[in-house]
């Protein structure tokens, strides 16, 4: 069980490995696509990712409603439980 | 009159050369570029052959971790060679609707493909990764090259297997003289080191098996050659309009005089032993650029090693080329960097246009007993060619029998 900061350090690093992005441009409050420029094509790989690193399942229709790093952190942390 | 295409940028990633500067001196020079495998899986599927000539400066050097993620090998030396040769070209302002691209592949994304299925196999569908589509698909090279250039005026991909990249030449050239294009940014990549490639090749007997012997396994023309050496890099040419590059006041290396492409239609992959398709693609294309046999002073021979490969090229040449062919300076490159398939006759053409401009025919290396019925005149030492006025070709065949020929001209 990871404490929603561990998600956050984790959804962080793997942002960076796919994208680039610095990891402390990645807050709770910052939008996947509007504020992190992220497509589709790299949210379905950071998804897969975040599934293997949190042991966590997150399923396609649940992508789209993941709109701010915060929703992400939300939906691994209550997957988790 | 056909509008006189010209060549204004080079670039190259090869194993004799991450550069084309280095690849240049390296290919005067006669370097081997090809050595012993040490990846895991050579003796862990035990290949029956285990050299190769992998590139000289790792993609890893050039490009950024990011940028290599979404690429497959391929895509990475095709956009590294693109790179150069644009920077090259000091093209700074264009209209890119009137740019376009050209870039083959013999093979293209085999290594994103076979992971893809590795990863399937082993960890499921899910984890096969969002990116792999696009970065398999063979024309995921031009695609690349066409978004980093910003080229809109179409990104085109030919695929002849090793006559690829010399067909793209062809096809750049006839986008330039048909006027869809002013600019177009032609080349060819490949990646195909991977295990089932080897294996393939190596099953049909077509790769050379002195695996304890590396730097001399790519002997073409040799008695004992055995086989290619399969190699891996890109060649990239900037192939502008004649009166567009005037009116920048570009430096032109060499037109782009002549192009032709065949078809043998006479087996799946052994060649004509008559040559008479490739000689056909010599006749055409030098009727294309409108010069004569006696105007020939280098040929960039296909020339891969290979015991049956070899010969109907002397045969083609000598039936396009009557005496002449006697008086003709023939390099064979792949003697020093392997056979980089459907980037070969990109690479090939960069070394033919700087041959013409530079006036030199690169070396030929492991010439040590030539075949007596390939009695051409082999460039072992690398050679001055005349002053004046000067032409040279550059020959690519492809299994399906595919011929294509490249006419370069002094400018």
């Amino acid at each position: 069980m990871a404490s929603n900061e561990e998600i956050l350090a984790g959804l962080a690093e793997i942002i960076n490995e796919e994208t680039g992005l610095a990891p402390d441009a990645v807050q709770l409050d910052k939008s996947f696509t509007d504020d992190l420029d992220i497509d589709s094509i790299s949210m379905m790989t950071i998804v897969v990712n975040a599934e293997e690193k949190f042991g966590v399942r997150i399923p396609d229709e649940e992508v789209k409603n993941l709109s701010t790093v915060g929703d992400a952190v939300d939906f691994i942390s209550k997957a988790q439980a | 009159m056909a509008r006189k295409v010209v060549v204004t940028g080079l670039g190259a990633t090869t194993p004799i050369g991450g550069d084309v500067p280095t690849l240049w001196q390296n290919a005067v020079k006669g370097v081997s570029g090809v050595g012993q495998l040490t990846d895991d899986w050579v003796e862990k599927y035990d290949l029956p052959v285990k050299i190769a000539a992998k590139l000289s400066v790792p993609a890893e050097d050039v490009l950024g971790r990011v940028e290599m993620k979404r690429m497959d090998p391929s895509t990475q030396y095709g956009v590294i060679a693109a790179r150069e040769a644009w920077k090259d070209s000091g093209i700074e302002e264009i209209d890119h609707d009137r740019l376009a691209v050209a870039f083959a592949t013999g093979i293209g994304g085999v290594w994103t493909l076979l992971n893809g299925w590795d990863t399937l196999r082993e960890k499921g569908p899910r984890r096969v990764l969002p990116m792999t589509v696009p970065m398999l698909m063979p024309n995921g090279v031009a695609a690349a090259v066409s978004l980093d250039l910003g080229a809109r005026a179409g990104a085109h991909t030919p695929v002849s297997a090793c006559a690829s990249g010399t067909e793209a030449m062809a096809v750049g050239q006839e986008l330039i003289r048909a006027g869809k294009a002013d600019v177009v940014m032609v080349g060819g990549a490949e990646a195909a080191i991977h295990p089932m490639p080897l294996a393939a090749f190596a099953s049909m007997q077509a790769l050379s098996k002195r695996n304890d012997d590396p730097e001399h396994a790519s002997r073409p023309y040799d008695i004992d050659r055995d086989g290619f050496v399969m190699g891996e890099g890109a060649g990239a040419l900037v192939l502008e309009a004649e009166e567009h590059a005037l009116a920048r006041g570009a430096r032109i290396y060499a037109e782009l005089a002549g192009t032709s492409v065949t078809a043998d239609a006479y087996h799946i992959t052994a060649p004509d032993p008559e040559g008479l398709g490739a000689t056909r693609a010599l006749k055409a294309a030098m009727y294309d650029a409108r010069v004569q046999p006696e105007d020939i002073v280098h040929v960039n021979a296909h020339a891969t090693s290979t015991p049956v490969g070899d010969k109907p090229e002397y045969t083609a040449l000598k039936a396009a080329l009557g005496q002449h062919v006697d008086n003709v300076a023939v390099s064979a490159t792949k003697s020093q960097m392997g056979h980089l398939l459907g980037a070969s006759g990109a690479v090939e053409a960069v070394l033919t246009v700087l041959a013409v401009h530079e006036r030199k025919a690169p070396a030929t290396i492991n010439l040590d007993h030539q075949d007596p019925e390939i009695p051409l005149d082999v460039v072992t030492t690398a050679r001055d060619l005349p002053q004046g006025d000067i032409v040279a070709l550059s020959n690519s065949f492809g299994f399906g029998g595919h011929n294509a020929v490249l006419v370069v001209r002094n400018h």
